[in-house]
């Protein structure tokens, strides 16, 4: 079961967020789509963990359910998330604003359209301190406001600018600055460097790195870019139609991925040195709504067999500390190599 | 920045000028490029009306038309009226003769502005308010159930709702007066009782003018604060645990209300226009009632007069907005 492989990592007892079967469905005509589907990982203080997965797989939605930001027809249907000894998904409204920010922080996918474009940035970030201290004195806000803008590498100046006065890299750092100024113990990083080019995307995971240092924070970061995750992660989530279908270090994850999908989604970065035909996955992610009883990936899979059709994979340990939700374990102790007939070009 | 400002304000500066020129010349321009000459007319109705007595037509229409200015060349004639306009002198009203049209128009003004810029900003401040709760998903079943309402006020042709509003407030309930500006009897003074009768007065077309529109602004409003409430900027207030008044007013309508203000802007020619229905069902004496007499009256002047005035004040209003809405946008200065 999955909940007893959570509470059976070493350390669960200390981690700072843990998820348990956690599912959000979109409430549809056609049934629920199970955006995310018994979702369950924990993570220790200062852990950095990456999930991974095509566009729909269920990562922004996972994000939005730990800040309990759904919209509906969005709705958290089910499992447990621990925040720091408390459960998030019970807290009342007020609670629950006061956690946001304070204990769990969002640097939100789109930075370029997350500030408020008639506020200046300095308001924007004492706006998010004042909401959770209303006595603090005026001078302290604005010393605390620059230093801030300092610890994530922009000009104190940028205080008294509108957000169209900046580039989007520098929109990103003050995104940033708000996220990280009450010194939040988790911070969710949903795709932060989306929208910028290569050299700015490096400049921002660093400064997340550095900040997340600094404040001994953990950090769920989520993306869709192997190469940029696996450079900023300790652990890796690979997440497929709602599930995490493969957890574990990122080494382990890398060297010896034991998910095919896993397999496939590193077999398809493009390498710079060496020119070669680009490799996809063929086919696509599937609809979301009524998901057979069977793993999904198997239309997808190369190595899928009779029991992928009929049969939903459990997660299971196949090595210290690295789950997989897949048949063909623990018959192998390693992923087979790929059988050569299924190769379909992309 | 500052910098920035000054160029913006002196760049609308020089825009709201040429509108001004460009305006004042057409209304120059074409009367007379009009077929028919009003002296002619004007001399024509004074011979049926006017007694029986002989006068020599040609001399009358000379005189007249000398002491107009017709009789030089049209580039005097514009220099002329630019020089009068800066006097401030329109010409003298035909249909009622003594007066001059810069005090006829000076006498209206104060009531149509009143009347119309206080009823329109009201509108427009309810309506913008009502159509933002109505978008935001913790406001009370209240307002869902009230705005509808407003909307079936809105879609009522405005005479129609003006009729309604005398025939119930003024006849069967008898509330307000009926029509006019003030009471008959009223000597007016700076005082409370003044005050009172001049707002009573102005209940009856206010109402009419904010119900017709307020429905209409609200509509506007939600659709305008539901696209806001869908933008990135929302959700990052809500994930930096912001109270929801706080996002509600400063990240939702705040924003929200920007192409509210343009649409204010772009139906203050509604708002002029309409005066004229407005005051005409209330017999109201502002510029609309005016402009309504001086064409049935065949008033040249007076008509000319009027309508500058009402270009005149539809610039100036523009001419506020966009000195308020760099203010509201900073993303304008420019």
């Amino acid at each position: 079961m999955a909940t007893a492989n959570a509470s059976s990592r070493s350390g669960a007892a200390t981690a700072v967020l843990t998820v348990e079967d956690l599912s959000v469905h979109y409430d549809t005509h056609a049934g629920p789509a199970k955006a995310a589907d018994r979702v369950s990982f924990a993570l220790q203080p200062g852990e950095r963990l990456g999930l991974i997965g095509e566009s729909g797989s269920g990562k922004t939605t996972v994000a939005m359910a730990l800040m309990r930001l759904l919209r509906p027809p969005a709705r958290i249907a089910g499992g447990k998330v621990t925040l720091d000894g408390r459960e998030l998904l019970s807290l009342n409204e007020e609670d629950l604003r006061q956690a946001r920010l304070r204990d769990i922080a969002l640097v939100p996918q789109g930075a370029m359209s997350s500030l408020n474009p008639v506020m200046r940035v300095g308001d924007q970030i004492v706006d998010a301190i004042r909401a959770h201290s209303r006595g603090d004195n005026r001078n302290d806000i604005s010393g605390r406001v620059a230093e801030l803008l300092r610890s994530v590498g922009l000009d104190p100046a940028v205080a008294q600018r509108y957000p169209h006065e900046l580039s989007g890299g520098m929109k990103q750092r003050a995104v940033m600055a708000i996220s990280t100024c009450l010194a939040p113990k988790v911070i969710i990083a949903d795709e932060p460097t989306s929208a910028l080019d290569v050299v700015v995307q490096r400049q921002i995971m660093q400064t997340l790195g550095r900040l997340q240092d600094g404040l001994g924070a953990a950090v769920v970061l989520i993306g869709h870019d192997m190469g940029l995750i696996a450079q900023f992660s300790d652990t890796i989530g690979v997440m497929y139609a709602g599930k995490i279908v493969e957890i574990g270090p990122v080494r382990q994850i890398i060297e010896a991925p034991k998910h095919p999908y896993t397999r496939l989604l590193i077999d398809s970065i493009p390498g710079i040195k060496k020119k070669q035909k680009l490799r996809g996955i063929p086919g696509l992610p599937p609809r979301l709504v009524n998901l057979p009883e069977c793993c999904s990936f198997h239309p997808r899979c190369p190595y899928a067999f009779g029991e992928c059709k009929t049969v939903t994979p459990r997660q299971q340990e196949v090595a210290p500390d690295q789950r997989v939700a897949c048949h063909l374990y623990p018959e192998h102790d390693r992923l087979p190599e790929r059988p050569a007939a299924t190769e379909v070009p992309a | 920045m500052n910098k920035e400002l000054l160029r913006y304000i002196g760049m609308r500066f020089l825009q709201f000028l040429l509108v001004i020129v460009i305006a004042v010349s057409i209304n120059f321009l074409v009367p007379r490029l009009l077929p028919g000459d009003p002296i002619e007319s004007l001399i024509a109705r004074l011979q049926t009306s006017g007694g029986s007595q002989e006068m020599d037509v040609q001399a009358v229409t000379d005189a007249f038309r000398a002491k107009y200015g017709l009789d030089q060349p049209l580039i005097n004639q514009y220099f002329n009226y630019w020089r009068d306009l800066f006097r401030f002198d329109l010409g003298v009203s035909l249909s009622s003769y003594p007066q001059s049209v810069s005090q006829m128009i000076l006498r209206a003004l104060p009531w149509s502005v009143g009347l119309l810029a206080t009823a329109t900003l009201i509108a427009f401040a309810v309506g913008s308010v009502l159509g933002a709760k109505l978008a935001w998903p913790r406001s009370s079943h209240l307002i869902r159930m009230f705005v509808p309402a407003l909307m079936v006020l809105a879609s009522i042709p405005f005479y129609l709702l003006a009729m309604i509003l005398i025939y119930l407030l003024a006849v069967v309930w008898r509330v307000f007066p009926p029509a006019g500006g003030a009471s008959p009897t009223l000597i007016m003074r700076f005082d409370m009782a003044s005050a009172l009768d001049i707002l009573q007065h102005a209940m009856l077309p206010g109402l009419a003018i904010i119900l017709g529109s307020v429905g209409l602004w609200a509509l506007g409003m939600r659709s305008q604060t539901v696209s806001v409430l869908g933008e990135d900027y929302i959700t990052f207030a809500q994930a930096k645990g912001l109270s929801p008044r706080r996002i509600f007013y400063r990240y939702g309508m705040r924003n929200a209300l920007l192409p509210q203000v343009t649409a204010l802007a772009l139906s203050l020619g509604h708002v002029v226009s309409g005066a004229v229905l407005v005051e005409v069902i209330f017999n109201y004496p502002g510029l609309g009632a005016l402009l309504y007499n001086a064409v049935r009256g065949q008033d040249y002047f007076l008509v000319q007069g009027v309508v500058l005035m009402l270009i005149f004040t539809l610039a100036v209003l523009l001419f506020i907005i966009d000195l308020i809405y760099p203010l509201l946008d900073p993303r304008i200065r420019r």
